[in-house]
């Protein structure tokens, strides 16, 4: 699309480090196990891996352009094409839900050594695209690439070990965690590792100062709105929720009710097991629950927000380039519209002109009936309907009250993916649009 | 050697540290009831509670990086001036004249780090289902201190005043025009008048309180830097030290019954 010659030669160096980067910790690998005698199998796969990494980290500071490894421009077409919010979400939950049920699998050190070398030389090879790179390499988008190998690093820690301590209360041993439970001095054990720990961070903080320079772009200018206008990225799942729903309740609503949700999960979960170690087998409903709100409706919300969303708040696959002037079709339809207009072929119920307050009330509930039966279906009938199949174990056992936040939390949680369902399916705008209220869900 | 030994027998030297140096067990004892700042932790310890594969280490890089804010963030209130005519060319300076102006880089990537290592520390102790009982209520505490965290980072985001702060700000911002009832966007606010004049206006909704002004000005900059530099660091530093005190008093650090 743009010609990338001057970029890459900025982007080259950068490469070149990247690659030897890989290539060094896989050599550190091959050492380790090769020096463990069991593994010397893997040892020469990491070894020859080493060795094309630093191949390709030559071609990269080759000095010549069309030597920078890169993903073939037919592959990154391809990706832009297909891509969108709908493949996005449903493909983050198929990866998740994969790496949950073979948990077993990918906990394995090799093959989470394997799937962290192929994601970084996918990264390697996209950031010769300058699309990409102009939107990843932005000084403030940099610590959110840190923050996803961060979470695939330790949920892989977490995960290892809950692995082991489910396969130990399956067999009637204590979680490995009951193990070590003879005591050690604070000073030296604690004192000594709580020190290294500054002195690494500082280092770590110290070497990404030097060598990424804080973001400061043109003076502000309250005429001059930049396109898109984000929010600081830690904001940006919230900024996306504003797709699919007012701002009073993306914006508002529904954050109040994600820290209302957090402070009463300790007080939700009745689960006495599971308490001072890893395990996902005896606590799996409260685990998928955070997962589920931490992973899909938080962290792949922000990278979406923040790396796919463009000028005007559109899609745009990760090697397009963000022009402006890109249009997308708005068809949406509100629920009343569906309902009267196209599925009974009715105008929308109107009060006759000069109708008092009352009759204005009841031509509005009248007009907004079908969403209002919905809704009303959907948070006063489901709780007690589920409280008598799905989670009876639960009703019985948290009590009414505790039972009903726990369920009315988790139905507004839900009202997100749903709604994006229903958008992607029937372009349906609102449920219930009350204008004269600015009331819009 | 002798003066290292002339050093710790001086009356000076004895007067700060009440014991000899913690080489073996009764010393290395002592040093945890008789130090403020290592009194915090507990004299013994499980070997798994310290284990880095179990903690991750996260509350503390937490904390440290709380440390680090606080001193470069000091530093840098001396240099900074939060009004229209100085704040960008104060950061200006701070990036291209100013020795030292890499503070504002430890300062702001430190920031990103923090809300990062806080998401962390609270993914961990929900993994190791640390906030059952009896720490229900340290996890109460630590979701405040996360809402803390994110908005001590926001009100930061706004104090360069460059273009990439005040539409971040705006942006973020515009969500409480929206508030239920009490923005002048929101749902239900036509309902909240008196005699016929509306008492929810853009000059008295939720957006100007938390903006002093209908749009992100002057005001807006005041306002945020006194929440960034005083309110929400003293609240933070409260609820860090009852944070701290209970993990002592619910059992210390969390591992299985």
């Amino acid at each position: 699309m743009h010609s990338n010659g001057f970029f890459l030669k900025d982007v080259a160096g950068f490469l070149g480090g990247y690659y030897t980067f890989i290539a060094l910790m896989n050599g550190i690998a091959a050492l380790l196990l090769w020096k463990r005698k069991n593994q010397t199998g893997w040892a020469l796969v990491w070894a020859v891996f080493a060795g094309a990494m630093m191949v390709l980290a030559s071609l990269a500071l080759s000095g010549s352009e069309s030597m920078v490894p890169a993903l073939p421009s037919g592959v990154r077409t391809l990706v832009n094409k297909l891509s969108g919010p709908m493949l996005y979400t449903v493909g983050t939950m198929a990866l998740f839900t994969a790496l949950f049920v073979f948990r077993k699998f990918f906990v394995q050190p090799m093959v989470a050594w394997s799937i962290l070398n192929i994601a970084m030389v996918l990264m390697g090879l996209s950031m010769a695209d300058e699309n990409f790179a102009a939107i990843v390499m932005k000084p403030d988008n940099v610590p959110i690439v840190g923050l996803v190998f961060l979470l695939a690093f330790f949920t892989w820690v977490a995960t290892k070990q809950a692995v082991v301590n489910d396969e130990r209360i399956k067999q009637g041993l204590p979680p490995m965690e009951k193990l070590d439970d003879e005591k050690v001095l604070v000073w030296p054990d604690l004192v000594y590792t709580e020190l290294i720990c500054m002195v690494a961070v500082s280092a770590f903080l110290l070497f990404w100062a030097i060598f990424l320079p804080a973001p400061l772009e043109e003076p502000a200018s309250s005429v001059k709105t930049p396109n898109p206008s984000k929010a600081p990225w830690y904001f940006l799942g919230l900024q996306e929720m504003l797709v699919y729903f007012d701002p009073w309740y993306a914006g508002v609503v529904l954050p109040s009710l994600v820290v209302f949700g957090l402070m009463a999960m300790p007080y939700l979960d009745f689960n006495k097991k599971g308490n001072g170690y890893y395990s996902i087998e005896e606590r799996k409903f409260s685990y998928l629950t955070y997962q589920f709100g931490f992973f899909v409706l938080w962290i792949t919300l922000i990278i979406l927000g923040t790396f796919l969303r463009g000028p005007n708040w559109n899609f745009y696959g990760p090697f397009e380039y963000w022009t402006p002037y890109k249009v997308e079709v708005l068809n949406n339809v509100d629920l009343p519209q569906m309902f009267w207009v196209n599925l009974l072929d009715r105008p929308l119920p109107r009060p006759p002109q000069g109708a008092g307050t009352l009759t204005q009330i009841g031509y509005i509930l009248l007009r907004e009936a079908p969403g209002l039966v919905l809704l009303g279906a959907y948070l006063l009938l489901l709780p007690p309907l589920l409280a008598v199949t799905v989670f009876r174990g639960f009703f019985a056992k948290m009590g009414f009250i505790r039972y009903m936040i726990m369920a009315n939390l988790m139905l507004l949680m839900l009202t997100l993916p749903i709604k994006m369902i229903l958008r992607w399916t029937f372009n349906l705008k609102y449920i219930i649009s009350i204008p004269e209220l600015s009331l819009n869900f | 050697m002798a003066i290292g030994e002339t050093i710790r027998n001086s009356q000076i030297w004895k007067s700060i540290f009440r014991h000899p140096m913690p080489l073996d067990r009764r010393n290395r004892i002592v040093v945890m009831l008789t130090n403020f700042f290592l009194h915090l932790h507990p004299v013994s310890i499980k070997k798994q509670g310290i284990a880095l594969s179990f903690t991750w280490c996260m509350g503390g890089v937490t904390f440290f990086l709380f440390l680090v804010e606080t001193v470069t963030g000091v530093l840098l209130m001396f240099y900074y001036r939060p009004t229209l005519e100085w704040a960008y060319n104060d950061i200006l300076a701070l990036r291209d004249v100013t020795s030292l102006g890499i503070l504002r880089e430890l300062h702001r990537w430190g920031a990103h780090a923090m809300v990062i290592t806080t998401w962390l520390h609270m993914y961990r102790v929900f993994l190791t289902g640390s906030y059952k009982p009896p720490r229900e209520f340290n996890w109460v505490i630590g979701v405040i201190l996360l809402l803390l965290t994110l908005l001590l980072s926001f009100t930061g985001y706004l104090l360069p005043w460059d273009q990439l702060a005040i539409w971040a700000i705006t942006v973020g911002s515009n969500m409480a025009r929206a508030t239920p009832f009490l923005g002048y966007e929101g749902p239900g606010q036509q309902l909240l008048t008196i005699g016929g004049i509306d008492m929810i206006t853009d000059g008295s909704d939720a957006r100007f309180g938390l903006l002093g002004a209908r749009f992100v000005g002057e005001e807006t900059l005041n306002r945020f830097y006194v929440l960034h530099c005083i309110a929400i660091p003293l609240a933070v530093a409260l609820l860090l030290a009852i944070h701290f005190w209970r993990v002592r008093k619910d059992g210390g650090i969390s591992g299985p019954l």
